[in-house]
């Protein structure tokens, strides 16, 4: 038998691992813990690729816990699978892969962020349940699971989120973000009871073989759609988003940005694999569309009025989780219509997808980089920063490029995914481009606003003896920028071999719930 | 948190052990009864909680040492656990690898403790059992943190 078919299994286990023995680990010193963070985040970064790449040239991948046959779904005389099962297609994969970079980068940015904090044992591993949570999130095959997985995510993120314990507002942060997503997790609590009650199975493709879409499946389809969307931050329950945001520590809202990528990949993924063409009506399709404009004018119009770089990259991502929403929305609404969905619906999927990634890098590289001017000038204030360019060049070559692409600007990637969705969303209705495109220019607008305050101007005395950050944050950064260049400058690549196999996958509902029921062998 | 009467402390005395046997016992045969490993481990961590009341904080913390539980326990229980999902490996991410066939089962009529699950039971018991002592002895000094009105500092924060 071959390693590679565990690789499913193992992306769980090794960060699962890291955060089990990081108490143990840390007696032996700080030295030891920083590399075993960085080992963790790394080998499973490693192993999210081999998985991607594995999906790519052998089609989507099975996993049964504990089964004799690693892929053996359906024991024989079964007539829906019971056990704890991974699948992890093209888009899963993408994601995952995604989320590890994010995990890595902010590992690397930690160490020497959070020298100075006492602690550390608990946030190496909290970090590395966080990873664990977000990553089980995006390849799990069952929906009970997906509920497991959100749980240790969230309950790391309340943790880390309030890790700076002696600031009020970092308590008050988490515990507004403890009651919302508790709220909203209980709420896909009794969604997914309710499938299980009428379907008798949880796996996402034995209840996407067997549903009948009538008024249950319409009233769970309303509670996933909203406690997910509550999740990934979408316009009316945003409120929880900024703060928690803000208030975690820079290589934690790093990681976050990713955790909330995943919420929003189970969302698409329940719409998508679960209901698919059953959804019909054009009900739902344009609840998402709705959620994702009022997301992104008022996610950005919010933002450009912030003072606290950190509060309004947070409002930002209000804004970009928008765009997604947008994209696949226009997706689902022409998804029974072979015609529409060749001319702009899969453009519309593709964009949401590539957007997907896109906001996870340049969005992590802008809280790490946010996070290093606080560093340097323990400040978080706009209105007290300024020169900074002189003293902080790498930070400040980096932090251009992650606006640059946030604000859509070409070559970089944000234009690509935002112009499939510009394209997409004009063939539905124009006033939806439009109000992307508004959005987008004021998100330009207010990244110009704090490239001017924080980086340009005269040198302040305040920050004379303000040096750059030390080379783990760098390399922190680094490994962002470098994901988000190549991305940018090799887009006929990125698109056929990254995206585009994604996208396919998500639209191929037969295809996701043919790997569980077809028979495993 | 002041202690309570003799009366209380006697009876405690008598109770907390039986408390703590009944628990190991849940958490030994959970992997074929009701209950199990966290349902065991949540009674031993009653052990601390009686102590706790009865006897009072002050008294607790000088008896306490929370490396007990914080890494000793918690950490058996968690390692073990993944140990054990570990082991399976070679035919799948946590294989029973040692389960007693179906036919010893069929000739003698006695259910087995079955391979890897009862001792995940255990790791699970040891684990929770060390988790929620923790949890309560953390609760109680974050009771005396508020009525001290005394919040730790980090340093880092003082660049």
């Amino acid at each position: 038998m071959n390693w590679t078919d565990h690789l499913p299994a193992l992306l769980l286990a090794v960060p699962l691992l890291g955060a089990f023995v990081t108490p143990l680990v840390s007696l032996g010193g700080k030295m030891l813990r920083n590399t075993l963070l960085v080992v963790t985040t790394f080998v499973t970064l490693v192993i999210a690729f081999l998985l991607w790449k594995d999906v790519l040239v052998s089609g989507t991948a099975v996993y049964v816990m504990g089964e004799k046959v690693f892929n053996l779904t359906m024991p024989s005389g079964m007539k829906l699978p019971v056990r704890i099962i991974l699948e992890a297609d093209a888009f899963s994969a993408f994601m995952a892969l995604c989320g590890a970079i994010a995990s890595f980068a902010g590992a690397l940015f930690s160490l020497n962020y959070m020298e100075g904090f006492s602690g550390m044992k608990r946030y190496v591993s909290l970090y590395c349940l966080l990873t664990v949570g977000m990553l089980g999130m995006t390849i799990t095959g069952d929906l009970f699971n997906f509920f497991v997985f959100i749980e240790i995510a969230s309950i790391a993120s309340f943790g880390l989120i309030a890790f700076w314990r002696d600031k009020a507002e970092a308590v008050e942060a988490s515990f507004k973000y403890t009651l919302v997503s508790q709220v909203a997790s209980m709420v896909l609590l009794l969604a997914f009871g309710a499938l299980y009650g009428k379907y008798n199975a949880l796996n996402i493709a034995a209840i996407g073989s067997l549903l009948k879409f009538g008024f249950m499946e319409k009233i769970v389809l309303v509670f996933i759609v909203a406690s997910l969307a509550c999740k990934c931050g979408a316009f009316p329950m945003h409120m929880w988003l900024p703060d928690s945001y803000a208030e975690a520590p820079s290589g934690v809202s790093c990681l976050l940005v990713a955790v909330s990528q995943a919420s929003l990949y189970g969302l698409v993924r329940v719409c998508f694999s679960l209901y698919g063409v059953t959804m019909g009506a054009s009900f739902i399709p344009w609840v998402v569309i709705l959620l994702g404009l009022a997301s992104m004018f008022f996610g950005v119009t919010m933002a450009v009025v912030q003072h606290d770089i950190k509060r309004l990259m947070g409002y930002h991502s209000v804004s970009q989780v928008g765009y997604m929403l947008l994209g696949f929305g226009v997706g689902m609404l022409v998804l029974s219509d072979a015609k529409g969905m060749a001319d702009y619906g899969f453009a519309a999927i593709q964009g949401g997808v590539f957007h997907m990634f896109n906001y996870t890098m340049y969005k992590a590289l802008l809280f790490l980089a946010a996070g290093s001017l606080y560093y340097t000038t323990g400040k978080r204030d706009l209105n007290d920063m300024g020169g900074l360019a002189r003293k902080m060049p790498y930070t400040t070559f980096m932090f251009v490029i992650a606006a640059a692409a946030i604000a859509g600007l070409p070559p970089f990637n944000g234009f690509v995914s935002k112009l499939l969705i510009y394209e997409s969303s004009f063939a539905v209705h124009p006033s939806l481009a439009a109000i992307a495109l508004i959005s987008s220019v004021l998100t330009l607008a207010s990244f110009v606003k704090v490239f001017q305050t924080a980086f340009l101007g005269p040198e302040q005395n305040a920050f004379l003896s303000v040096r750059e950050v030390p080379s783990g944050m760098l390399a922190g950064m680094g490994v962002l920028t470098v994901v988000i260049l190549a991305v940018s400058l090799f887009p006929s690549i990125t698109m056929s071999y990254f995206v585009e196999p994604a996208s396919k996958a998500l639209v191929d509902q037969a295809g996701y719930i043919g790997a569980i029921m077809g028979g495993g062998m | 948190m002041k202690p309570l009467s003799l009366i209380v402390r006697t009876g405690c005395n008598l109770f907390a052990w039986f408390m703590l046997v009944f628990g190991v016992n849940v958490v030994v045969h959970g992997y074929a009864s009701p209950g199990g490993g966290f349902q065991g481990g949540a009674i031993v961590a009653t052990f601390i909680a009686f102590l706790l009341v009865s006897y009072g904080g002050e008294k607790i913390h000088s008896w306490v040492n929370e490396k007990i539980y914080d890494l000793i326990l918690e950490e058996t229980g968690l390692l073990l656990f993944i140990t054990l999902a570990f082991m399976g490996l070679p035919t799948s991410f946590f294989y029973n690898f040692f389960t007693i066939p179906w036919e010893a089962y069929q000739q003698t009529g006695r259910l087995f403790p079955q391979g890897t699950t009862a001792i995940m039971s255990i790791a699970v018991g040891i684990e929770v059992a060390g988790a929620l002592s923790m949890v309560i002895l953390s609760m109680f000094k974050g009771i005396r943190l508020v009525s001290d009105r005394q919040i730790e500092e980090e340093p880092g924060h003082d660049r």
